[in-house]
């Protein structure tokens, strides 16, 4: 469109001049150390700060999953006190689920998406930011709560509440009526306020993704091309936009019953408990696959790496993903096979649960396939994907085992049902994340991670692992109930949970070794590594690591899937569109996300002590809510902006490197 | 076009691969899950009025037909819809750069949304109200006996003092309650006022959304920065409103027409 010389100066970013926004003020562009993280609108450095408060919060998650653990060694453990214990398993659940896995899962793709389709940054990058520091609100709201709880045990909050338990204490399912005015106190309003919070910088981020790779995808980069990684972001996205709305209004539901007197939930105005069963399982059980497709996805990525293979099948597992994201709203139904649905329902949805093991098996078949016949290399990435499988696998069978309804309705609220889903959370997506960060961490840094380190974790972590949750099976099947404070010592449980208890501080012990490690490697010095470690085969391995501001000297020209194994060892070569002489175009940062969050944690904590009657909080939630009306205003009104950042000559002409220097790992 | 001379010109709207715009794109996402939000909503509403066939646990607690005025509700109705066609004129008018007719349009279509916000208030006012009839005895200002009926509240201090303000001349000496035609709906009493009051509420939220968003337009049209080629940023709030629009048919068949069957 445009010939002339570009107008805007083109220089390096901290060189740049002050920009002014369409309002009059400055824009935070050119500045550099805590500003520029706070202010940044790089889908990579968002990547960084999501996993660095993922990893934060599943340290937490795990904390209170060992206090839990350490409760029940024995039989009537006085370790904890009961309503601390039923505190630490709904934090314990709420936190790994929504701050751990779900950000851990948004950290890759946020990182990988534009990267692996050839785009400079995410279709809207200051919505991005908007996600991040919503989501950052959310967690704090949710974890705030157990400051709350300390200045109540002082006694800043007066002796006179009904209700003692001011963090959540509900399950992470927090079923009615037990989460009405009546049976708990603050916690839940904690709880709500903390999810809705989540939930929106859950649902930004989603269409943000979509947009992203729906529409920015590089030229020859056709939907078939894709990354499967990405792929599974696309339908994982989907699968939040239709999903989360359920648990929204299933929320907002709860509140006014909560705050307004309604009637959604209480049964003498006429309320059904079930009705929110319903709705948080229509959330709930596609929620599942919102975890478990990121991790399938890496899976998918690291398997063809180290194999030397291109992914078997992959249009199958590519369909497999989608099928499994539709089929994923058809089965909330059996979480609640003993509320009795009826025998149509329960052998409709018992059904249609069996069906789902369809698409995930053929899944696990084409990942064997592609190890079939590779030139298999184990670097530490390769044992967790692998792992990966196995473990799936065995949450998968217990899974198909609950499908039958008769036989779910004696392993219902058993602790079989804990060591089916820590199968499937815990072997199968933690596994395929620790996966994702032992494979990307050269890429995300440039430095490779401690390798005979990261050999010992695997191990402490697979044994700790299967040490900790197989005898849960077993402990199930014999009738020992989940979510139990304490047991009695002529039940026969007291060997195995010991044997559990160990299980989880090698557990324990295996994460925290991998996540120190992380931080050593971010650190240090001499660890550095070539941009291509592994012999890559997609898109983000063609750059530097790590990857400049600007991700792409010039956009990438795609020929094949698997582009970049293509370019390095066949006889398609990854093209590149010429550049033009204004630069590369970057988008401007701004400050309006992050006070848009610190809008929504005003607006989290107003409302909480509001339930717990402290003056004035009513007004304070406004102000909360004015602070995120003003910002998105502010935000509006900033206008799009954008600055020009030179194109360096050395990379500006060779955008992908000559294939020998892709080292082997 | 002619040669660019500013960044915004050099950089709008770059190409897609879809060749959909991504914002617009990304309100046909969040109209996509808004869809969600609503089937939620009114589905909730749905399953409680069929377990519920008075409307709540007591019978006569809620008197829905009673309550219903389906004249205003209708014209409210056909109002909204009228406002999506103002909208549309005034999508038009801003691809063809017609900045004064998309400043009428756009000021009807927020008129509009007023009118039946303003609805929504009173018929939300009178549910929480009710209905009931009242005798009265008195004497008016030229001294004579009056004895006569009277519609007011359902909440009888509410009626007299509501009646007192009518006829601020006369004396009451007797004001009593004969019958509670419609008895008050509130959040509270009953499981339809709670679905009813929640569903209508949240689409009226959405609609006060819609008429706030245009009217910053509106306003931000005057800063000269609205052009012809910014008629996207305009097309997703028309976007916006028709679904609105439409969520309210669904919710006017489904809520209210449906009680008249």
């Amino acid at each position: 469109m445009a010939t002339a010389e570009h107008p805007a100066p083109v220089a390096h970013k901290t060189e740049l001049p002050d920009t002014l926004s369409e309002i009059g003020l400055k824009r935070p562009d050119n500045k550099s150390g805590i500003v520029d993280w706070l202010t940044t609108v790089d889908h990579k450095k968002i990547g960084i700060m999501y996993g660095a408060a993922a990893l934060f919060f599943f340290l937490v998650g795990g904390v209170e999953a060992l206090m839990i653990r350490i409760q029940l060694m024995q039989s009537q453990n006085d370790f904890i006190s009961a309503q601390l214990y039923n505190q630490l398993f709904t934090m314990h659940g709420t936190t790994m689920i929504f701050l751990g896995v779900m950000p851990l899962s948004a950290a890759f793709f946020n990182f990988l998406v534009p990267l692996q389709i050839g785009a400079r940054d995410v279709a809207f990058p200051r919505l991005n930011s908007f996600s991040l520091w919503t989501f950052v609100a959310g967690a704090l709201v949710l974890n705030m709560s157990w400051f709350f709880q300390f200045a109540h045990t002082v006694g800043w909050f007066g002796q006179d509440m009904l209700h003692t338990d001011i963090v959540p204490a509900g399950g992470w399912f927090g079923y009615a009526p037990l989460t009405s005015s009546e049976y708990t106190g603050l916690g839940t309003d904690f709880w709500i306020l903390g999810l809705q919070i989540l939930g929106v910088a859950s649902l930004a981020a989603s269409f943000n993704f979509i947009v992203t790779i729906i529409n920015m995808r590089a030229p020859g980069m056709t939907m078939m091309r894709l990354p499967v990684f990405t792929w599974m972001t696309l339908i994982t996205s989907f699968l939040i936009i239709f999903a989360f709305p359920a648990i929204t209004i299933a929320l907002a539901e709860l509140m006014f019953d909560r705050y307004f007197g309604t009637n959604f939930f209480r049964v003498a105005g006429g309320g059904q408990p079930i009705l929110w069963q319903h709705l948080f399982w229509v959330f709930g059980h596609p929620e599942v696959y919102i975890l478990v497709l990121p991790a399938m996805g890496i899976v998918s990525e690291v398997l063809p790496t180290f194999s030397k293979k291109p992914l078997f099948g992959y249009p199958i597992i590519v369909f497999s993903g989608a099928v499994i994201g539709f089929l994923g709203f058809a089965v909330w139904s059996h979480h609640m096979f003993t509320t009795g649905l009826g025998k149509v329902a329960t052998a409709a949805f018992s059904l249609l649960t069996m069906a789902i093991a369809v698409p995930t098996g053929v899944k696990i078949f084409n990942w064997i396939g592609t190890l079939w016949g590779g030139r298999i290399r184990f670097p530490v990435p390769m044992i967790f994907s692998l792992v990966f499988i196995w473990m799936f696998m065995l949450g998968g069978f217990s899974g198909i085992m609950h499908s039958a309804a008769p036989a779910d309705a004696q392993q219902q609220d058993s602790y079989f049902v804990i060591a089916h889903f820590h199968y499937v959370l815990l072997g199968g997506i933690l596994m395929g994340l620790l996966s994702g960060i032992y494979f990307w961490i050269p890429k995300i840094f440039g430095k490779q991670m401690h390798e005979k380190l990261g050999y010992i974790a695997a191990g402490l972590i697979i044994i700790g692992f299967n040490v900790t949750f197989f005898p849960m099976h077993y402990l199930g099947l014999t009738g020992m109930p989940r979510r139990t404070h304490t047991y009695l010592g002529d039940m026969g449980w007291d060997f195995w949970n010991a044997f559990a208890t160990g299980g989880a501080m090698l557990l324990g012990i295996g994460v925290v070794i991998v996540f120190a490690d992380v931080v050593v490697t971010i650190c240090s010095k001499a660890r550095r590594c070539s941009n291509d470690v592994w012999d890559g085969r997609t898109l983000e391995w063609s750059l530097t690591s790590p990857v400049q501001e600007f991700n792409f000297a010039r956009i990438p020209v795609i020929a094949a899937r698997d582009a970049f194994w293509e370019h390095k060892h066949g006889n398609k070569e990854i093209g590149a569109v010429p550049g033009d002489s204004h630069g590369i175009h970057m988008p401007s940062q701004s400050w309006w996300p992050l006070l848009s969050g610190c809008g929504f944690i005003v607006f989290g904590i107003g409302m909480s002590m509001m339930s717990a009657g402290v003056p004035l909080m009513g007004y304070v939630s406004i102000i909360g809510l004015v602070i995120v009306t003003l910002s998105i205003y502010l935000w509006a009104l900033e206008g799009p902006g954008g600055y020009h950042l030179k194109v360096p000559e050395a990379i500006g002409s060779a955008n992908t490197q000559p294939s020998s220097q892709s080292a082997q790992a | 076009m002619s040669q660019a001379t500013t960044v915004d010109d050099l950089h709008h709207e770059a190409p897609t691969c879809t060749g959909i715009d991504n914002k617009k794109l990304m309100m046909w996402l969040f109209l996509a899950s808004d869809c969600m939000f609503f089937g939620t909503l009114i589905s909730t509403h749905l399953i409680y009025r069929k377990l519920h066939p008075a409307g709540s646990v007591v019978e006569g607690d809620v008197n829905i037909l009673g309550m219903f005025d389906i004249e205003l509700t209708s014209f409210s109705t056909f109002i909204l819809l009228m406002s999506s066609f103002l909208m549309a004129l005034a999508v038009s008018a801003m691809h063809k750069g017609q900045i004064k007719s998309f400043r009428n349009n756009c000021l009807g279509v927020i008129f509009f949304g007023l009118i039946f916000l303003g609805c929504q208030v009173y018929e939300f006012q009178h549910f929480l109200g009710g209905q009931a009839i009242y005798s009265y005895t008195g004497v008016n200002a030229a001294g004579e006996d009056v004895t006569g009926e009277y519609k007011g509240v359902a909440d009888k201090q509410d009626a007299e003092h509501a009646f007192h303000l009518k006829h601020h001349d006369f004396e009451i000496t007797g004001f009593k309650q004969e019958q509670v035609k419609v008895p008050p709906m509130s959040l509270q009493n009953s499981v339809f006022g709670s679905t009813f009051y929640l569903m209508t509420g949240t689409h009226g939220v959405h609609v006060a959304i819609g008429v706030l968003w245009l009217f910053s337009m509106y306003i931000y049209s005057f800063t000269g920065k609205l052009k012809a080629q910014n008629a996207m940023d305009v097309e997703i709030a028309g976007l916006y409103w028709h679904f609105v629009d439409i969520v309210w048919i669904v919710i006017f068949t489904a809520v209210y027409l449906v009680e008249y069957i």
